[in-house]
């Protein structure tokens, strides 16, 4: 392919991944409560109502709140477990990896009926914690394959010389190791915490009729009413996913989190 | 270090935690889920235990075997389009900066990360009679009057080709990005055109990586469940939309389990296989 007809294929693949966004972000900008494009009359109202407007409000309190304590399970999960793996030689081991990696890697409604099942069965369905393990459960995957990452970036002859001037495992995880691996663990954070903030089945299937996140409250909308207030909450959400990878990429290689060699290996 | 066997009982205790919490809220929902998909369902949606296969007979009927067959077709060529562009892109992606790669992974990580709800919503609004994009083709004057592209089959395949691309450079880019490059240089050396030097060394090199992605992402399209909703009509609804009808509108848990362990069943076959695939790499991949 020539460069021209290199730029030209990569601006309609910008186009395409752009173009809803514009859309909706010009959607929010409305006098009216109408969802015309492009906007009739010019306002920020619908942009402020996310903020101003209780119901969005605590949509929005509430999709946060249980991101950041799902992500904090998942990670809780996924970092002794990437420490063993590394630390020792245990194949089973490989199968508790497995079953974290599975839930990502089957279709999520799968995840999410196991999880109406279970809450339903044990009698806690609805209770607004449950969609804070079932998210942090569901995204133990992104943290455990970052983290993995990051202890396969140890040089192993760090660790040997700090035993060798008598570290035990404690110190060498305090002093040598976590600061080591600590980008890859909030990386792993930041991962889990975007995709919690965006997911809707297993919220949906758990305390879907008692706690509303922003996806559940967009999807009903969408069912029951549209308001520009929607587009601009999505607006929001595509800033929060942007602001959060850019930041990734600023204090880590981001290429190299998602497989590339960096220069010199 | 040498990493050495667990001796201790105290050994064990860092992995108890991940163990136990994978435990009790993914192994055992998993195993009452399956408990549930030959219980017998009870009227006014409940559900009784015992042990039945009618949910399971159920399968045998036309209309799962019309979502089946469709929700396959769909998702298979949700897979082929993304690969279609996915492949040139990606391979395009490796060889540019280190900052427009950067630019460009933040971009498609957001996109993947956006809510179905989200995506839904945004091209059913891109794709509506009053603020779609047949206006503009209006203005330009290259249609008469404005047209509703939404709902519908299209509508269906252009969300899920949305949600699914950036999910399909990111599986590449690992692969593309440690490709050989001496490889393209010894094809130019030979004279080869770039583009024929793309067709005919760097797609036949690659050929495993490129069906295990088919398969990945043939998987996730497979677990859309809210486009086909929100972008369809309910001709156009998948087994993944018939699930959460089931289980929630319809109230009936059994057949909804039932319909999961087969996705299950069908999805770790298709993993199995990939992995399989994938497992012998070809000349020039490390």
């Amino acid at each position: 392919m020539s460069k021209a007809a290199g730029r030209l294929f990569f601006a309609c693949v910008a186009l395409f991944l752009a173009l809803p966004v514009i859309v909706v972000a010009g959607v929010a900008l409305n006098a009216k409560k109408t969802l015309a494009f492009p906007p009739q009359g010019l306002s920020a109202d619908w942009y402020l109502s996310v903020l101003t407007d209780p119901a969005w409000r605590s949509a929005l309190t509430n999709s946060v709140m249980v991101a950041l304590a799902a992500s904090t399970i998942s990670v809780a999960i996924a970092l002794p477990l990437s420490w063993f793996l590394w630390r020792r030689v245990a194949p089973w081991a490989r199968l508790v990896q497995m079953i974290g990696f599975s839930p990502f890697v089957l279709p999520p409604v799968i995840t999410a009926l196991g999880a109406l099942s279970f809450w339903a069965t044990t009698g806690f369905y609805g209770q607004v914690w449950t969609v804070v393990i079932s998210h942090g459960i569901f995204f133990v995957s992104l943290p455990l394959v970052t983290i993995t990452l990051g202890f396969a970036t140890i040089d192993r002859e760090i660790i040997e010389a700090g035993m060798t001037m008598g570290a035990d495992d404690k110190t060498l995880m305090k002093t040598v190791i976590f600061p080591l691996i600590r980008p890859f663990v909030i990386s792993g954070f930041a991962f889990a915490f975007v995709l919690s903030l965006n997911e809707y089945i297993v919220a949906y299937m758990t305390v879907g009729f008692t706690l509303e996140t922003i996806p559940i409250k967009v999807f009903n909308a969408l069912r029951y009413g549209y308001t520009p207030t929607m587009a601009a909450v999505s607006v929001f959400f595509v800033l929060i996913a942007v602001l959060v990878f850019g930041t990734v990429a600023r204090f880590g290689d981001l290429p190299k989190l998602m497989g590339a060699w960096s220069k010199g290996e | 270090m040498r990493r050495s066997p667990p001796q201790r009982l105290a050994d064990y205790l860092p992995i108890a935690f991940p163990a136990g919490m994978l435990g009790l809220f993914f192994v055992i929902p998993f195993g009452i889920m399956v408990a549930i998909s030959v219980f017998k369902r009870v009227q006014g949606g409940f559900y009784e235990p015992s042990f039945t296969l009618a949910n399971y007979a159920r399968f045998l009927t036309p209309f799962f075997g019309e979502v089946l067959s469709f929700s396959l077709g769909l998702a298979a060529l949700v897979s082929a389009l993304c690969l279609l562009i996915g492949v040139p892109f990606t391979y395009m992606l490796t060889r540019l900066g280190r900052r427009a790669q950067v630019f460009w992974l933040i971009a498609l990580l957001g996109v993947l990360s956006l809510s179905e709800v989200i995506i839904g919503f945004a091209w059913s609004t891109l794709l509506s009679r009053t603020a779609g994009l047949s206006n503009l083709f209006v203005w330009l004057g290259l249609m008469e009057k404005p047209e509703a592209w939404a709902p519908g089959l299209g509508a269906v395949l252009t969300g899920l080709v949305y949600q699914a691309f950036p999910y399909t450079v990111l599986v590449l880019y690992p692969a593309f990005s440690r490709l050989d490059p001496s490889l393209m240089e010894a094809a130019r050396t030979l004279g080869c055109s770039p583009r024929r030097a793309f067709l005919n060394v760097v797609l036949p090199v690659m050929r495993k990586t490129l069906l295990a992605t088919f398969i990945i992402v043939f998987i996730f399209a497979l677990g859309a469940y809210l486009l086909p909703q929100i972008l369809g009509r309910p001709q156009h609804w998948t087994l993944s939309v018939l699930v959460t009808d089931q289980a929630i509108y319809q109230s009936n848990m059994p057949f909804a389990a039932a319909m999961a362990v087969f996705l299950v069943i069908a999805s770790l076959l298709l993993v199995g296989l990939s992995v399989l695939i994938s497992g012998r790499k070809g000349i020039g991949e490390q």
